[in-house]
């Protein structure tokens, strides 16, 4: 059955199938039930599956967080979400010394099935805190596993795929393309979550993006097509684990490589990407491989974050320095 | 300094504390006063057999003599740290003795008598501090959650599962421990929120052993601890920690009142930390000698001797029996531990993951080729 979905629409679809299909599954945030969440992520599911189960949290990220370990511990699934991306770092603590290591510290006994579902990003004129990129320091914690979604099918199949997971998972969702369009058919089988996906063939040079520039991507490689040039867009959509072999594939293929993504590039997931391409596609490498990111600068004032942003510019920029090599 | 009756005695504000700006300390729930005279609380009744007192002062033995024989491994070089629960056996011992079946607890790092309580193994315990693993007891079968070694993490843990026997309509409780320096802690006020504004089922036990490490107790609070429960909107209670039998009336009370829907309780359980922080650390640069002799003379344990003795409960013969058990758990600690295996190298990459990713397989595959490729190279 094939709709018209928004990526909030879609979102908010999956987690209502995620609680219809599982009794354990516990929505727990800020605002999330009478409101429906500020981006209406959650919206009528308190109403449909009541108070318990679509918990209107205090206003406290750690104790969201820390209250979702232990009704993990009692066998429960809980879905949080965290208002902001500058507003996980309360819940810091939580996520990376217990959330992350408790399944291993317990030799497997306390499995932890928790998603933090997180709006991410910039590009809504939105002021500090409200714009950030902080998937890194995730992918950089043992026991976490990262998802970043750019389109509707991915949030209406990844959502739920990741709540039946049994480990934990900080959800990214692009949110200025919340309100991004496409068909969705809610009765496919879906592929794997920890996939990256070939989402534009091309020849010349292969560029990687996730979450909100995977679109930035695209639409660079269909300026760059009006030049003559062959761009093959990847969207990773897995940060952590990172899968790699499509990646590996292209690049063989290209030669060239460019990494795409708001974060600050230094030590960003450019980085990791760039060193493993660079390990395992040396002798097919014709130019160094490239990152496109927000500069090493606090995420600036509205008025200068389309200065800060990787665009379509920035992108087609960093593939003309590869062409050039 | 005031005295409520002539049998009860109260212990002194906190040790160097006296400050004028301060509040008068509160009188302490006791039932058992360092002399061993039995006493009664208005408010805390509680009717122990004899066979119950006795297992009880075997408790307190036990752990005690399991505690000086870890210390004294560790300081053989078979553990690589300590923390001893020296003069809080009763504390510990109280609120373990206090969980039902079904109830859970969720310790700090120091809680080996609660562990005991639940039957968790000693050597389960040293292997943490051996650095064999995280702590090798099954949390789930003991009812007894790992240890937490991130300073009041452990609270809001103890509050969400609490939350989940709210929801499975479960009448059991949640036992959430917590040092005086874990108060300080934005996660145990946000769990005593929680608990609040839900009316979990958890109790929240604070060994207010007077120090977090170094620090004194007045530099985390200007109100005696029992007293911030009123803010969060549920009682808070302080009980003599040094006195099992209190301990365990009012922790019993508290949990009852959990389990019955009445949401939490904050224990405050006056005691002190006779030993180091952990066997890293030296007392002597903090804290005067004279206080230290002054809580031996409220040692947890010779009341209850005293008592037992006194009432006619137990004989030397008994006794003796309690001491020759302590050698022998001493020397089964000693033997396990010295002869504990190393985890197989292995063990660092299989339980990162319900489900292990690719990329860390190959990382645990290329370990495994780098070290088999020392085999028979004499390394």
């Amino acid at each position: 059955m094939a709709e018209t979905l928004t990526i909030g629409k879609a979102l908010n679809l999956g987690l209502r199938r995620a609680m219809e299909d599982d009794a354990k599954v516990v929505l727990m945030g800020e605002d999330i039930g009478r409101l429906g969440g500020v981006f209406r992520i959650t919206d009528g599911l308190q109403k449909d599956f009541g108070e318990d189960r679509v918990v209107d949290t205090p206003l406290a990220e750690a104790g969201i967080l820390g209250t979702a370990v232990g009704l993990a511990m009692r066998g429960y699934r809980p879905v949080c979400e965290i208002q902001f991306d500058g507003f996980v770092f309360p819940a810091y603590n939580q996520i990376v010394t217990q959330v992350a290591k408790i399944h291993a510290r317990s030799r497997g006994r306390l499995p932890m099935p928790i998603v933090i579902r997180i709006p991410f990003g910039g590009g809504i004129g939105a002021v500090e805190h409200h714009s950030e990129s902080p998937e890194a320091y995730f992918a950089h914690t043992p026991g976490l596993k990262v998802v970043a979604v750019s389109n509707p099918v991915d949030a209406y199949w990844g959502i739920q795929q990741a709540v039946a997971h049994p480990d934990p998972i900080v959800f990214l969702e692009p949110k200025r393309r919340y309100w991004e369009k496409a068909e969705v058919d809610t009765g496919a089988t879906p592929g794997p979550l920890f996939a990256s996906r070939v989402v534009r063939g091309g020849d010349d040079v292969t560029v990687l993006a996730y979450g909100p520039m995977v679109k930035t991507a695209l639409q660079a490689a269909e300026a760059a097509a009006e030049e003559g040039r062959s761009v093959e867009v990847v969207d990773l959509r897995t940060i952590s684990p990172l899968d790699l072999e499509p990646v590996f594939d292209s690049v063989r293929r290209t030669g060239r490589c460019v990494v795409v993504h708001e974060a600050p590039v230094t030590l960003g997931l450019g980085a990791e990407i760039a060193a493993r391409v660079t390990e395992t596609c040396f002798h097919s490498l014709e130019a160094p491989v490239l990152r496109v990111g927000g500069y090493d600068t606090p995420y600036p004032p509205s008025k200068l974050e389309e200065e800060y942003l990787p665009d379509l510019d920035r992108v087609l920029d960093a593939v003309d320095r590869v062409m050039g090599f | 300094m005031s005295v409520s009756s002539a049998t009860t005695e109260v212990v002194d504000p906190v040790p160097g504390a006296a400050a004028p700006h301060l509040p008068a300390q509160p009188d302490l729930v006791q039932l058992l006063t360092p002399e061993g005279e039995r006493v009664e609380h208005p408010d805390y009744a509680i009717d122990v057999s004899a066979e119950e007192l006795r297992d009880l002062y075997r408790d307190l033995v036990l752990v005690r003599r399991w505690d000086v024989e870890a210390t004294a491994l560790q300081r053989q070089g078979e553990l690589g740290i300590w923390a001893s629960l020296l003069g809080q056996e009763a504390a510990q011992i109280g609120a373990g003795r206090a969980l039902a079946d079904g109830d859970v607890a969720f310790p700090t790092y120091r809680e080996h008598g609660v562990a005991w309580t639940r039957g968790v193994d000693p050597l389960h315990v040293i292997s943490l501090f051996r650095g064999v693993d995280n702590g090798g007891w099954d949390p789930v079968a003991t009812a007894f959650n790992l240890y937490t070694v991130v300073i009041g993490a452990q609270c809001l843990h103890a509050t969400g599962y609490a939350m989940g026997l709210q929801r499975d309509g479960a009448e059991s409780a949640a036992l959430a421990f917590l040092g005086d320096g874990a108060t300080s802690q934005g996660e145990v006020n946000e769990a005593m929120i929680w608990a609040a504004s839900f009316s979990a089922p958890v109790v929240f036990f604070c060994q207010n052993n007077q120090y977090a490490i170094s620090v004194p107790l007045e530099r985390q609070t200007r109100v005696p601890l029992y007293q911030r429960a009123a803010g969060f909107g549920f009682p808070g209670v302080r009980v003599d920690g040094n006195d099992v039998l209190a301990v365990l009336a009012v922790t019993r009370a508290a949990l009852a009142a959990a389990r019955e829907g009445q949401g939490p309780t904050f224990i405050e359980a006056f005691t002190y930390r006779m030993g180091a922080h952990t066997t890293s650390d030296d007392p002597t640069r903090y804290r005067l000698a004279s206080e230290l002799e002054e809580w031996k003379l409220r040692d947890p344990i010779a009341r209850v001797k005293a008592y037992l003795s006194r009432s006619g409960v137990a004989d030397a013969a008994f006794f003796d029996a309690v001491e020759a058990e302590a050698d022998e758990l001493a020397k089964r600690i000693r033997t396990g531990t010295v002869e504990m295996p190393d985890p197989p190298g292995t063990a660092m990459f299989d339980q990162v993951y319900a489900e292990q990713t690719p990329p860390l397989a190959a990382q645990q595959a290329e370990f495994e080729a780098y070290q088999a490729s020392f085999e028979g190279s004499g390394h």
